[in-house]
């Protein structure tokens, strides 16, 4: 008896004691739930098998990046699924920095009225639930653009329908591999120069116009190669055959949408975000910079972004994961992501409610937790060392 | 060419020279201070002129406030066809809820007016006596809703809907989701490892995966882990997703909370010898929550949004029922004036909450650096 | 044990009291309602009213498990559910029946563990068009945008019609068949493809229904029934007897107006006494069922006949001849086992 109270008054083993407590529950909880499955499953005749991912699908998915139909397997209509959330999730995240970022800048600016319209929109967009969003911008487009065989026209090779938009495809043809090497060739002079260019202006001071430089580069020198091989890309112009368009690059409504509604959302929690990470640098170093006769543009540029970007990036991030995981929500309007095919259509088909919810928890809690291991990671990079 | 010369200190005040002041001197400076600036103000009115023009006439002008259907209200006018909400605007607010019963609702929204205040205002009146009723409000609630009780029907599930809907998960969420988010954040800070490990497991999870996934488990699959035959509605399901998910999301502002909290703090109430409840109750707590508040509240704000998501189980919240409306084929295609109203009620509510925040903020910004 | 008694008395004392080992009729029983999982809305088979009641098809087979089994037709909680999610919610336990227009498959009744109770319509997919669009055949879909209800066996009707007939198709997958009505009315599709009666009831809801028209391809069998869990033989005999009783109401001429009076004397048909509980029918009690049970479903639900009538007949906006839904004496396919 004394035993046991010593125990519990020594912190140590009264740590250890209240652990096993805990384990012993969570244990307990965890085989509760597992043998409450295992008995309903058996009930029902089920089991657990991940077999039905290597039978056919048997359902046509209307917006595939890699090969598919009807006649391949669940598996191949997961990882098309997935493609689609990562295609949906990029297109989001440039349309969503770019805006955000603009929008951020605007709101700091001194032009008054600019400044409040940004605000207006950052309240409007950031109060209003995603999901109604979604729906807002789908039935918009839904329900007020024409019926293909009226599209609007577009200087007679792109078209906007209420089927969505549809722009030239570039066909790409013999000859095309100069133009890949000379792009290789830009990227690699671009990132010699920018090294040299910034152990110049170590050394002496000295500083070159690099991004202009570099752009140029990017852009010049595939042309060239593109003129120098025979121009080998045509372009392949949708046109309208039978009831819908044919040919060329299609953006569903449904892409467009979410894309928009993705984009818009996410720009306005990056602008405060870029708003708060420019106010956080202290006014002292904008003074300190300006009184050693620093231009504005350059103050921004040497002194308050590089600080502010420790601050930006890891909120940035979780934005960036917000949009991925939000993008779940295209299940509203019918576009085909990985929570459409595998944990929609495969799970209905197919029966395997526990197998195919598993797989899509699995793979959205990989990518999340693969991008906080990076957060972490440049968040110890760029940390300020302690004083 | 100084005109006179004045004895120091009685200078006379000039007025400050022209086209600093004034409307002139306010437009110069803050819209048209440079050429980019001019460019960017010219975009803005151009695109006010369009947003205004054409709100003005669709929403208001043009518009058509009742008609019997979506043919009829083009037939009236050209515009917004409000009608569809108009005519349904009883569903909007109370769901199914019968109609006969609908006065018990209005007193429980009444009622969380009067229970949310003291809790939200700490300088009210009559305060002390006011926290007692937030106390007891969540019972009355529940009794005057669910019914069956002191004479009242009982009322079933199914027939909730509407913004009584939104605000029963989104208010139980926000009132379950905060003490489990504490709790999950002094867990992860925890000297004990596993239940740091676990605490850590289960943020992680909540935060990692989609909401809407978590809810179909909920909705559809829960029963798997539920020894046979248990059942238990819908709603409660729902509610403790929310609260999961929030609770996730609140456990992560208010670490950083306990983070910011210097370390002397604590190596101070340790040589007081105050025990690790004592110092987490006087010392950390009250620090930490200050300092995420904010945080806490656009959780909150989140939580509220995201209850529009239960559509996809078949719930029936202020965007079911516009789904609904939309479903009957005298409204189809009236999507629109649809989701822009419910737009506006949720515009409506959480800006108020981040303004409700920021007033906080401010109030508790007692920051003597 | 001890284990066992911990987990018994921590799964009572935690949460929620239930009987892990009642049969599903008890579990009826003793809630006293029936819980039926059904469609979102669908005319004429299961669409709730103005009044927020749910009317239907479907839906009147729910009732009338529900006055099988409680007596009263009215006592039935409804659960709806989409194509997607409708055999999880069944699975997990969030209704005893799913009546919602659900195909009839080997796949469904042996991979998916649920037991088909018998066949309720006899339909099959066809696709609908507005006639402006100048398509006379389902062979000239290729290239058009087809709304289609995702995890229903259309869906996978549709992906092998349009291969063996070498067409290229743009599925747009929509939930439920509102969704699909609001999708079709804006043009977003060109065509919309389900099951005949639900075209028909579609197209019964539009304002001006001599605008669209059902293809003539009928491309597929789709024979709809209720579903229960697989495991509890006395429920789905419960569950299809209900059925077989509606049935054989209208074979024998029982209905709803005259079911009482037949019931309280003598008929010359015995199986008319057996049906109604005048002659003893050994086995009813086994089935955990009063003597009354099928004149509770008539009288209070109606026979086949009736129902199919008053949601889906003629006298409807749908109006839906009985064609293959007659009984076999009509040149139908139903073929009742007799009551004996």
């Amino acid at each position: 008896m004394f035993f046991i109270i010593g125990l519990w008054r020594n912190e140590k083993s009264r740590q250890i004691i209240l652990q096993i407590f805990v384990l012993l529950f969570i244990g307990w909880f965890l085989s509760w739930l597992a043998g409450n499955v295992a008995s309903n499953f058996s009930a029902l005749g089920k089991d657990i098998s991940f077999d039905f991912l290597s039978i056919p699908a048997g359902y046509d998915i209307n917006q595939y990046l890699i090969e598919y139909n009807s006649r391949d397997t669940h598996l191949r209509a997961a990882i098309v699924g997935l493609l689609n959330t990562g295609l949906v999730a990029v297109l989001g995240i440039i349309l969503a920095t770019v805006l955000g970022v603009s929008v951020g800048i605007i709101r700091l600016s001194n032009n008054w009225l600019a400044s409040k319209i940004a605000y207006w929109y950052v309240e409007f967009t950031r109060n209003v639930p995603i999901l109604l969003q979604i729906l807002l911008w789908h039935g918009i487009i839904i329900n007020s653009l024409p019926h293909p065989r009226s599209a609007l026209n577009i200087g007679d090779v792109s078209f906007l329908s209420n089927r969505g938009f549809y722009i030239p495809k570039p066909i790409l043809e013999n000859g095309i591999e100069l133009v890949y090497l000379f792009s290789v060739i830009a990227i690699i002079f671009a990132f010699l120069f920018y090294k040299f260019s910034k152990k110049k202006q170590e050394l002496t001071g000295v500083q070159y116009p690099v991004l202009w430089i570099n752009l140029s580069a990017i852009i010049i020198l595939p042309i060239m190669g593109y003129f120098i091989s025979g121009m080998p890309v045509s372009l392949e112009i949708p046109v309208l055959k039978g009831f819908n368009f044919v040919g060329g690059i299609h953006m569903s409504p449904e892409l467009s949408a979410l894309t928009f509604a993705l984009g818009v959302y996410t720009a306005a929690f990056i602008s405060e975000i870029v708003r708060a990470g420019i106010l956080a640098i202290d006014k002292g170093q904008k003074e300190a910079a300006a009184s050693i006769g620093l231009k504005p543009s350059k103050i921004m540029k040497l002194v308050v972004l590089p600080q502010a970007r420790r601050i930006i990036i890891p909120p940035l991030t979780s934005q960036y994961l917000n949009l991925t995981k939000n993008s779940s929500l295209a299940i509203a309007i019918g576009y085909m992501d990985l929570v459409a095919t595998l944990g929609g259509i495969s799970l209905n088909q197919t029966g395997r409610e526990m197998e195919t919810m598993v797989l899509v928890m699995a793979i959205y809690l990989s990518i999340s937790l693969s991008i906080s291991a990076f957060m972490n990671w440049y968040n110890n990079r760029v940390k300020l060392v302690g004083r | 060419m100084i005109k006179e010369l004045y004895k120091p200190g009685s200078y006379p005040n000039l007025a400050p020279p022209k086209g600093t002041v004034g409307f002139y001197g306010w437009t110069k400076s803050n819209l048209f201070s440079s050429l980019s600036n001019s460019l960017l103000t010219i975009f803005s009115f151009i695109l006010l002129y369009f947003l205004i023009d054409g709100i003005i006439g669709w929403f208001f002008l043009d518009a058509v406030f009742d008609a019997d259907s979506k043919i009829e209200c083009r037939k009236i006018d050209s515009g917004a066809c409000w009608a569809v909400i108009t005519r349904r605007v009883g569903q909007f607010i109370y769901g199914f809820y019968p109609d006969a019963e609908r006065w018990r609702i209005d007193i429980v929204f009444i009622g969380l007016f009067f229970a949310s205040a003291p809790l939200l205002y700490p300088d009210l009146p009559l305060r002390r006596w006011l926290l007692w009723f937030s106390g007891f409000y969540p019972f009355i609630a529940f009794i005057l809703i669910n019914g069956g009780l002191f004479g009242l029907v009982s009322i079933e599930i199914n027939l909730f809907g509407g913004f009584m809907l939104t605000l029963i998960i989104g208010v139980s969420g926000i009132v379950c989701s905060l003490p489990l988010g504490i709790m999950l954040a002094l867990g992860r800070q925890s000297k004990l490892t596993f239940v740091r490990s676990i605490s850590v497991c289960f943020i992680e999870f909540m935060r990692g995966v989609p909401l809407i996934t978590l809810l179909f488990v909920a909705s559809s699959m829960l029963n798997y882990f539920m020894p046979p035959g248990t059942n238990f509605s819908i709603l409660v399901r729902v509610i403790i997703m929310f609260t999961f998910f929030a609770a996730a999301y609140i456990a992560e502002v208010i670490r950083g909370g306990i983070q910011a909290i210097p370390k002397g703090q604590y190596e101070a109430a340790e040589s007081l010898g105050m025990t690790y409840w004592q110092t987490t109750r006087f010392i950390t707590l009250p620090q930490a929550m200050k300092i995420s508040i904010p945080g806490i509240v656009n959780t909150f704000i989140g939580l509220y949004k995201d209850t529009t998501l239960v559509i996809v189980i078949g719930l029936l919240d202020p965007l079911g029922i516009g789904r609904a409306a939309l479903a009957d084929t005298k409204w189809n295609g009236l999507s629109t004036e649809t989701y822009l109203f419910v737009a506006l009620f949720f515009f409506v509510s959480c800006f108020a909450m981040s303004r409700y925040s920021l007033w906080l903020e401010n109030k508790l910004n007692t920051d003597h650096r | 044990m001890k284990t066992k008694m911990i987990l018994a008395v921590a799964t009572a004392g935690v949460m929620f009291a239930g009987s892990a080992l009642a049969s599903t009729l008890d579990d009826v029983r003793a809630r006293g309602k029936l819980n039926c999982i059904i469609n979102t809305g669908l005319a004429g088979f299961a669409a709730p009213d103005d009044k927020g009641n749910w009317k239907g098809f479907d839906v009147d087979f729910c009732r009338a498990v529900a006055a099988a089994t409680l007596g009263d037709a009215s006592k039935v909680s409804y659960t709806t559910a989409t194509g997607k999610t409708r055999f999880t919610k069944l699975a997990a336990g969030e209704g005893e029946i799913l009546s919602r227009n659900t195909t009839w498959t080997f796949s469904r009744d042996v991979d998916l563990s649920q037991t088909f109770v018998g066949v309720s319509y006899y339909d099959g997919q066809g696709f609908m068009v507005p006639k402006k669009l100048g398509v006379k055949s389902a062979k000239e879909l290729g290239g058009a945008s087809v709304c289609i209800q995702t995890g229903t066996t259309t869906e996978l009707n549709l992906a092998e019609f349009f291969a063996a007939n070498n067409m290229k198709y743009n599925p747009v997958p929509i939930e439920t068949n509102s969704e699909a009505q609001e999708l079709y009315k804006a043009g977003r599709c060109d065509v919309y493809t389900t099951d005949a009666s639900g075209l028909y009831a579609t197209i019964s809801s539009f304002d001006n229904p001599s605008d669209h028209m059902v293809l003539p391809e009928i491309i597929s069998k789709e024979p709809l029934g209720p579903v229960v869990r697989h495991g509890d033989d006395q429920w789905a005999d419960i569950v299809a007897w209900t059925l077989r009783a509606m049935l054989a109401g209208e074979e024998l001429g029982v209905t709803s107006k005259n079911v009482k009076s037949l019931a309280s004397k003598d008929n010359k048909n015995k199986e008319i006494n057996r049906l109604l509980g005048k002659d003893t029918l050994q086995g009813v009690t086994k089935l955990g069922l009063s003597p009354d049970w099928a004149v509770n479903i008539i009288s209070q639900v109606g026979n086949y006949e009736e129902v199919f009538e008053a949601n889906l007949g003629q006298s409807t906006p749908l109006k839906i001849a009985r064609g293959a839904n007659q009984l076999y004496r009509d040149g139908g396919l139903y073929y009742v086992p007799p009551i004996k």
